[in-house]
């Protein structure tokens, strides 16, 4: 499903070059739920964004679905990050301006559908992550807990079949993070929903599938 | 989807409470500078009555009268105006009807000992009947009127509240410029901006003291012609300037001027020929003044134009979390421009509302002030589809940069919430 072939990843100044990613190859199959792990500045968040589409390799290849993506377009990438990705960060990012509601409908807005249809599937997803209660709330009127869950129902509003998490229970305490970490599970086993998680955290990592480890952009296990 | 752009837009102005005053604070005071400019220029051009035919009439306003040692750019004198239109409209059959009338002056009068002035002008029976006056009592004068020289006139409503305290005037005398004329009608005031048709007291031409007025190229007299459609306006032009030519020949004062200038104008063109001293014949170039008018409105706008790219880039600062995320699950860069120039446009909207309503508030108390004599400024849906035109532009100009460089926001820095 997520193919990465010799990927790696400059960052270039007017001095320094620094590599983030060095010649990776990473396959995530189908369903598989993944945790990324490493010291902080090992490439993890980085990886995250070039499977993300939201950031593109210095050299090597990236697939998703079998369908290189090195030759899309600004509207191609909008087009499969829309449809197939969906993106849980650890600081959550929601638009504070806007409600639980109209942050969860945020991704279907760049879909041809209904004002009616936004609504009725932000509000499904609001529920699958036990927060029906609070959907005319703003995002400051909610708990660290609350709102990484309205980023999780964001994430998953649109039904993509990868979810990249950005250490999702980063800034969470352990029963929060248990409870963020118990809902990704029941997505990863119900839907089967690809997961790919980056953690700091070795217990969550534990209920994953598969452990990648990074050190200095380099794959180590 | 405009619902949500909607939504965060009020947000954003909502919380930065400074940046929207002064953002909505320089797009209504620019609208209504320009709306009350444009609500000026809609009164002195728009065919309105009593100008209600304006769309298809033409003036001879100034002419001018040359030598090589001497020349003089000025209003024309009856009889060179006479010469001119004399038979134009039977030989001539685009021309519906002419007239000839003076510019207005003041005229004195004397009302229980005390010296009132009062803007009095002398035209022919034709004038009446080329612009649509409202009556509100008796009648105009007639051409018979001006060819037999009855000393009649026609006042405005503001005269007969002056001389006869509001009550009916028709049937009763007026003396003004020492001459004292029978009222045959009272109509409503015209306001001063209409300045073919406006004056206080209107009376027949032939009333003038003297007769040598009828020999004169040079005078204080213009005259207007009604075409049947503007089609006919290049044969009639091109008919006046042959006439005006043709008139040469018969200058009163050979020794002194040898040639003609002038033709037959817009009210437009008339201005536009006395700005930029054209002296062709054929053609006033009311498209410079046009074009004048479209460059300081212009200038006029640009100041607060880059002062909004500038507040709105500021205020992208603010977003570059919401630009990540969006850009994130979707959107891509041209939705991204699309949604700053909707929020953007929407913000000027709320400026173009706040300005109509202060442009209202300005032209009523400028009414009330009579700063300009009986003006009728409003805005109407004219003036107001210039507003919004003026409006639109804003939201457009000053929001197009700043949604492209917010759009070109690579997501992972903008997720990180560096800045544009």
């Amino acid at each position: 499903m997520i193919h990465l072939q010799e990927v790696s990843k400059l960052y270039r100044t007017d001095r320094v070059e620094t590599t983030a990613l060095d010649n990776i190859n990473l396959d995530v199959g189908k369903g598989e739920f993944i945790s990324v792990m490493g010291p902080s500045g090992c490439g993890k968040s980085t990886l995250l964004n070039l499977i993300g589409l939201l950031d593109e390799p210095t050299s090597g290849k990236v697939a998703l679905d079998g369908k290189a993506i090195d030759r899309y377009g600004d509207r191609d990438l909008a087009r499969v990050r829309n449809e197939r990705l969906g993106f849980i960060f650890q600081q959550f990012h929601l638009v504070s301006d806007l409600s639980v509601v109209d942050n969860v409908e945020i991704p279907l807005l760049y879909r041809k559908m209904s004002n009616k249809e936004r609504r009725r599937a932000a509000l499904a997803a609001l529920d699958r992550v036990g927060l029906s209660s609070r959907t005319r709330h703003f995002p400051t009127q909610l708990s660290g807990g609350q709102q990484q869950r309205v980023a999780i129902a964001r994430a998953i509003v649109g039904r993509p079949g990868i979810l990249l998490a950005d250490e999702p229970t980063g800034n969470l305490d352990s029963q929060m993070g248990d409870e963020i970490m118990s809902i990704l599970e029941d997505l990863n086993a119900n839907e089967k929903t690809t997961i790919v998680m980056v953690t700091h955290d070795p217990r969550m990592a534990e209920k994953t599938h598969r452990v990648v480890r990074l050190f200095d952009g380099r794959q180590v296990q | 989807m405009i619902k949500n752009y909607l939504k965060v837009a009020l947000k954003v102005l909502g919380r930065r409470k400074f940046f929207t005053f002064i953002s909505l604070f320089g797009i209504s005071v620019t609208l209504v500078v320009l709306m009350v400019a444009t609500a000026l220029l809609d009164q002195v051009f728009a065919p309105e009555a009593p100008e209600v035919h304006g769309d298809r009439t033409l003036g001879i306003y100034q002419v001018g009268l040359r030598s090589e040692q001497i020349a003089y750019t000025g209003f024309a004198g009856y009889g060179l105006l006479d010469r001119v239109l004399r038979n134009l409209t039977t030989e001539v059959p685009a021309v519906e009807r002419t007239s000839i009338l003076s510019v207005q002056s003041t005229a004195i009068s004397y009302l229980d000992g005390k010296r009132v002035e009062s803007w009095f002008k002398r035209t022919d029976g034709e004038f009446w009947r080329i612009l649509d006056f409202q009556f509100l009592e008796g009648q105009p004068f007639s051409q018979d009127d001006e060819k037999n020289g009855h000393h009649v006139a026609v006042i405005n409503a503001s005269t007969r509240d002056r001389f006869f305290g509001g009550k009916p005037a028709v049937g009763k005398t007026i003396a003004i410029d020492g001459q004292t004329f029978r009222v045959v009608g009272v109509v409503k005031d015209v306001p001063v901006l209409r300045v073919v048709a406006f004056s206080d007291v209107w009376v027949p031409i032939s009333t003038f003291k003297s007769s040598t007025y009828r020999k004169d190229y040079i005078g204080n007299f213009m005259a207007i012609l009604l075409a049947r459609s503007r089609a006919d306006f290049p044969a009639i032009r091109s008919e006046v300037a042959a006439r005006l030519k043709a008139a040469e020949a018969g200058i009163p004062n050979p020794e002194m001027y040898k040639w003609i200038f002038g033709g037959a104008d817009t009210l437009l063109g008339a201005f536009s020929r006395v700005l930029f001293s054209t002296n062709s014949l054929a053609d006033s170039h009311p498209e410079r003044l046009l074009g004048v008018f479209l460059l300081l409105m212009m200038l006029f706008m640009i100041l607060p134009t880059v002062n909004l790219v500038n507040i709105n880039l500021s205020r992208i600062l603010d977003r570059s979390s919401e630009i990540g995320v969006r850009k994130a699950f979707g959107a891509s860069s041209w939705t991204l421009v699309g949604q700053f120039v909707v929020e953007n446009v929407f913000l000027t909207l709320i400026g173009a509302g706040i300005g109509l309503i202060l442009a209202a508030a300005v032209l009523s108390t400028l009414n009330a002030s009579g700063a300009i004599p009986y003006s009728d400024l409003h805005l109407n849906g004219r003036v107001f589809l210039y507003g919004l035109g003026i409006a639109l532009f804003f939201g457009l100009f000053s929001g197009v940069y700043p949604a492209w460089r917010m759009s070109k926001l690579h997501p992972v820095q903008a997720l990180r919430g560096r800045q544009v």
